[in-house]
């Protein structure tokens, strides 16, 4: 079984690497006060700091990037994500480029005389027709996803999502199954102001739930998204799935997972003082195991 | 003082040499542009550095993973009136009060056409300021539903709630009656010689944001007046179970909302298209085709604004339509960017204090645009949205943006202001501190998001530990760097004297006037032959 999703990208990354790497090499340093935070503040800066002058040559890592996800959509949106960052990268060493070569040689300290142009309607044809060209190659691909996105029909699971402060409640249609899902125990004790727990030492801090929402692989996975007080947001980036839940409302919304796993995400629209503590865990199972866990659900109720 | 002022005078002497009042007086009861300028300036400055301690206390507990210092109810109230604060009361009265100072000096008139409306748009700010702000001393705490205010949370908000509404209304009164003296100073007062294409281009972006104003500030009040309405009064405008729709909230809170973003960078658009050509040495390129470009961008503005809910469940036409919008601004801005390069091209450049500013400006300006254009790409912005992904693009256009360009604007024109030239060497490491940390913290925010961290939350998963110290780190450094911009400043007036024109490469009407410039200016217009040389 794999585990991706967010609390993974770090395990991935080349900072987790690199923190391996020093705390091999580094003896740790004892605080004073002998308490945990300060300690890896301290480590987080120094590694922080390194990460990001090792940033431009690991361009590549996961920490620094968007997750490609584990449905079709969710790859397709990565890579029209990198489509139009490339674009950028490109526009941008042109554009700079030529700022930068102007800043060193057109400067009066390099005995420089100023021209006297002042317009040319060529260029400007010429750059207002080149990123109208690009943009049109931009939107083509991207209109073509959104297509797909928006088809929601024929599911072979239809899931109520209902937003609540500050958790999930999961009604899955056709069956009794329905429960509601919140942060963890190990996280809400750690979350405490000042609890003296430090976080590194709970697993997957603000990102475990006492019951995750489980589906099958391969099927086709209807949400219909609502919610009974102020506005959430259903975010898992690994289904590259976001769908507001609006009271009065319900948002239809669709993915279907290629891979099993464990996936997580967090409520992404503010909706109070515990909006930063409502996350969602998705665990993805082969359907054999879908079926067991549902008639496990049945036997509990 | 030219010899047509003092003829000017001859005919009514009992007015003669009337200085500025003395007291508190001379600033209760201005009507004067000028110190009228310098009140929106100072006023926006103070609010800059309350809306910075309150983003402190934000990167202070966001620093370590944990929660140290402050509630998740106390956090939300920091990041609402950080970023109220910061739109309503830094970044648009520093941007009124540069209109008041330069566009009379600029279009050679006497002061704004509406000299007594002008002393209340202001005056009007500091009270909305003050009730804004005691709201953070009400049972329930301050707002803390964000700056966009969407319902139903809002509607949660405690006892300062109203308080909220009201001062959002004084705060839009305000600006629609700075917006109504921009325009008609800019449009009856102009020396005889300037023709609307003649006029620089900091007063022509000034003209399109001013009309912007005009058309988006009532509907914020008409959006907010709903809200109390349904809070107060019994109606259902956005709540379900009365038969409203909470999302329609959000329909006209971003019709007010995107043209609001470029009424914070359109006048600093203006300001960089100054500063350029001076200290290139050489004529803004395409002045004509910037005038278009902005009142494209202007246009624009009106109908992209449902791209900042594109999870919010809108009809596949409805996305498709706000998505190619929104990359269309793209082609009038990337015009902008091209103009200022290809105005430094072939020119003699020097790098003053306001110019650097003005570069780091393009440069990350352009960052900004680049993932605003990202953000464009609606399946995308899907995985971006309400991410940190988001706080680093608009602190991006914000921050070394508009406010870098405020930064320049005030290091240009200060030794107008204030008559000395300002320490450079201090501007320059002000302006090198305040690069550097302001990338530092905004930076590593893109990564962040991509990542996986929502906006708006008060502690976070372990695996966005490292970034976000750094980011910390970066917005402890900016907001200490700006103590510096303070004191150069307080000590502006120990500079050497400035001349006239202070710049070598300065053109037009505001560097005819003597520095510092006198409490009156161009009490007669200027003469078409000196206005002539001035812009042509």
């Amino acid at each position: 079984m794999r585990t991706i999703g967010q609390a993974e990208l770090h395990g991935r990354g080349y900072l987790s690497t690199l923190r391996e790497l020093f705390d091999g090499l580094i003896p740790p340093i004892q605080p004073l006060d002998g308490s945990q935070g300060e300690q890896s503040m301290i480590r987080n800066l120094f590694l922080g700091l390194l990460g990001l002058t090792l940033a431009g040559s690991a361009a590549a890592e996961w920490a620094l990037n968007m997750p490609k996800g584990v449905t079709d959509l969710s790859l397709e949106t990565y890579d029209l994500h990198m489509m139009v960052f490339w674009w950028c990268v490109a526009i941008g060493i042109v554009v700079f480029g030529v700022m930068i070569f102007s800043l060193i040689k057109h400067r009066k300290s390099q005995g420089a005389e100023p021209a006297t142009f002042t317009h040319s309607t060529t260029a400007e044809i010429i750059w207002t027709t080149i990123p109208v060209i690009i943009l049109v190659l931009m939107a083509v691909p991207t209109a073509e996803t959104m297509v797909k996105m928006e088809d929601s029909r024929n599911p072979d699971l239809s899931i109520v999502v209902t937003g609540y402060q500050w958790k999930w409640h999961y009604k899955y249609q056709d069956t009794d199954v329905d429960f509601y899902s919140s942060l963890a125990r190990s996280s809400l004790e750690a979350r405490r102001k000042a609890s003296g727990i430090d976080p590194f030492s709970v697993a997957n801090y603000l990102l475990e739930v006492d019951k995750p929402l489980v589906v099958p692989r391969g099927a086709k996975v209807r949400l219909l998204v609502t919610s009974n007080d102020v506005i959430h947001s259903w975010w898992v980036p690994a289904l590259s799935m976001k769908k507001d839940a609006i009271p009065g409302m319900v948002n239809e919304t669709w993915f279907r997972a290629n891979e099993t796993g464990t996936y997580r995400g967090q409520c992404a629209e503010l909706c109070g003082k515990d909006h930063g503590y409502m996350p969602i865990v998705v665990e993805v199972v082969e359907p054999e195991a879908f079926d067991a866990w549902v008639a496990s659900q049945d036997a509990e109720l | 003082m030219t010899t047509a002022i003092t003829d000017a005078h001859d005919t009514h002497d009992d007015h003669d040499d009337h200085g500025p009042a003395k007291g508190i007086g001379r600033w209760l009861f201005s009507t004067n542009h000028k110190d009228i300028g310098t009140m929106y300036l100072v006023f926006s400055l103070l609010m800059f550095f309350i809306g910075g301690t309150m983003a402190m206390v934000i990167r202070s507990e966001l620093a370590i993973p944990g929660l140290q210092f402050v509630h998740p109810e106390f956090f939300n109230q920091m990041t609402t009136m950080h970023a109220l604060i910061m739109v309503f009361g830094a970044v648009m009265p520093a941007f009124v009060g540069l209109a008041n100072w330069m566009i009379p000096l600029m279009i050679g008139a006497p002061d704004m056409a509406l000299p007594r409306m002008n002393n209340w748009s202001f005056w009007i700010l500091p009270v909305a300021f003050t009730i804004l702000l005691s709201t953070l001393f009400m049972p329930g705490g301050a707002p803390a539903g964000g700056w966009t205010m969407y319902p139903p949370l809002v509607l949660q908000t405690g006892d300062s709630f109203p308080f909220l509404i009201f001062s959002v209304h004084l705060m839009g009164l305000s600006s629609i009656m700075g917006a109504i003296n921009v325009i008609v100073t800019i449009i009856n007062m102009r020396a005889p010689e300037m023709s609307l294409l003649k006029m620089p281009m900091f007063v022509w972006t000034w003209l399109i944001t001013a009309y912007l104003l005009i058309a988006v500030m009532p509907v914020l009040a008409g959006a907010v007046t709903m809200l109390l309405t349904d809070q107060f009064f019994g109606t259902s405008f956005f709540l379900a179970a009365g038969g409203g729709d909470p999302v329609m909230f959000q329909h006209i809170f971003w019709f007010f909302g995107h043209p609001e973003v470029y009424i914070m960078i359109l006048p600093a658009f203006g300001v960089v298209s100054e500063i350029i050509p001076t200290f290139a040495r050489k004529k803004l390129f395409g002045h004509d085709s910037m005038v278009y470009a902005a009142s494209c961008i202007a246009f624009l503005s009106f109908i992209v604004w449902a791209h900042h809910m594109f999870t919010v469940g809108m009809p596949l036409t409805g996305q498709l339509f706000f998505m190619f919008a929104t990359m269309l601004i793209a082609v009038p801005t990337g015009v902008k960017i091209f103009n200022w390069v290809a105005t430094m091209w072939r020119g003699a450049m020097t790098f003053e204090t306001p110019m650097l500013f003005s570069l780091a400006f393009v440069f990350l300006f352009s960052i900004g645009g680049f993932s605003g254009l990202m953000l464009a790409v609606q399946p995308a912005d899907v995985q971006y949205h309400d991410t940190y992904f988001v706080v680093a693009h608009f602190h991006y256009v914000l921050v070394p943006g508009s406010i870098f360009a405020i930064m320049a604007a005030a290091y240009y024109w200060l030794p107008k202001w204030t008559g000395h030239m300002y320490n450079e060497t201090l501007g320059k490491v002000h302006f090198w501190a305040s690069a550097i940390f302001v990338n530092l913290t905004f930076f590593p925010m893109h990564f962040l998001g991509l990542a996986g961290m929502p906006r708006r939350i008060p502690d976070y998963s372990t695996q966005f530990a490292d970034f976000n110290t750094v980011a910390s780190v970066g917005a402890i450094g900016f907001g200490l760097s700006q103590l510096m911009f303070v004191w150069v400043i307080l000590t502006a007036k120990k500079g050497e004297k400035a001349t006239a024109r202070v710049w070598e490469g300065s053109h037009g009407l505001e560097w005819t006037v003597p520095s510092p410039a006198p409490y009156h200016t161009f009490e007669t217009p200027p003469k078409a032959r000196i206005a002539g040389e001035a812009f042509d």
